[in-house]
């Protein structure tokens, strides 16, 4: 569970971390706390995990990545834990996780998000893991993004606060 | 750092972006100092004041280049959960349910995909319970089934995109 304390310095900072010369400063200000115990909790958050980085999120469609494809695989069982490393570790995967299926609506339980600048990029990248996954893959499809609808990354909802 | 080997892999599209902004952008992905003055010591590392690394920062948030700076939270970490779903919304209703999705604030993403699933967001809460009642009232709100899709397990990967 969240401290005060750690729930006050995210409040304080997930909209971002304020753009002024000295940050830490002000959010120790608003916080009325010393600079140096926000700090080193940051440093401590980073350390724990918490806090996965501090950095920018780009837009990756203002990037040029255009084709974001989401791709989805129906994956025995028996065999989905392995290949799921397997897939992690190619370089063009960037999230690569094992969820329950909702049959008979989704029969999909390993999912790889891919990052291209075109739509043949991506489809090369499926064939990929594709050939990786090989007969234990029963059934795949490609969801790409049209639309980013909101990306404001956590929140910690105002009627907790 | 590698910034001038990722400039020369850039897209045309990427192409378009200020080599300084990209330069920034790669520099910040991570590891953003905790010293008292962070953006002067990214500034000397770059070669750019710490009044033009803010600014450029500021102009990048507006122009939506970037959509957030500041620290990235695992609340996993600390009890809490980002559960994926997904839902299959009526055309002719997309528009509105995704407002009403996007009310939420446990809504930390979401995205429009070409699917009969075609709205997929994800919810950050600060307990599981809190993930459910959040699908609940979407349900309720919408009057549309919310799949979650809870990840089992994470395979490790390391976020590679050139910047």
């Amino acid at each position: 569970m969240l401290s005060t304390f750690d729930r006050q310095l995210m409040e304080a900072t997930q909209a971002g971390l304020p753009l002024v010369p000295r940050p830490y400063d002000l959010v120790a200000q608003r916080l009325g706390v010393q600079p140096a115990q926000v700090r080193e909790r940051l440093a401590d958050m980073l350390h724990e995990g918490l806090i996965r980085r501090i950095g920018a999120v780009p837009n990756h469609y203002r990037l040029g990545y255009t084709a974001n494809g989401m791709t989805v695989w129906n994956v025995d069982d028996a065999l989905v834990d392995e290949l799921g490393e397997k897939v992690g570790a190619l370089d063009f995967v960037s999230h690569c996780y094992r969820r329950p299926r909702a049959l008979p609506n989704w029969p999909y339980n390993l999912y790889a998000m891919v990052h291209g600048h075109t739509r043949p990029e991506v489809e090369r990248q499926a064939l990929q893991i594709q050939c990786l996954l090989a007969e234990a893959s029963c059934g795949h499809d490609i969801l790409y993004s049209s639309r980013i609808l909101k990306k404001t990354g956590l929140r910690l909802p105002s009627t907790e606060s | 750092m590698n910034a001038r080997a990722t400039l020369s892999a850039l897209s045309p599209a990427q192409q378009a972006i200020d080599p300084i902004d990209a330069m920034l952008i790669h520099r910040l992905h991570g590891d953003f100092p905790l010293s008292e003055q962070p953006y002067r010591e990214v500034g000397q590392q770059l070669g750019l004041t710490e009044q033009q690394v803010i600014a450029r920062l500021l102009r990048m948030l507006e122009d939506g280049l970037l959509t957030r700076f500041g620290p990235l939270f695992q609340i996993e970490r600390a009890g809490g959960q980002f559960v994926l779903a997904a839902m299959q919304v009526p055309e002719h209703r997309f528009d509105a349910v995704a407002a009403q999705v996007n009310a939420l604030d446990e809504v930390a993403h979401n995205y429009r995909r070409e699917h009969g699933f075609n709205m997929w967001f994800v919810l950050a809460c600060t307990s599981g319970e809190a993930v459910l009642a959040a699908c609940d009232r979407i349900e309720r709100e919408t009057g549309l089934q919310v799949y979650a899709f809870p990840k089992e397990k994470e395979f490790f990967v390391e976020l590679r995109l050139p910047a």
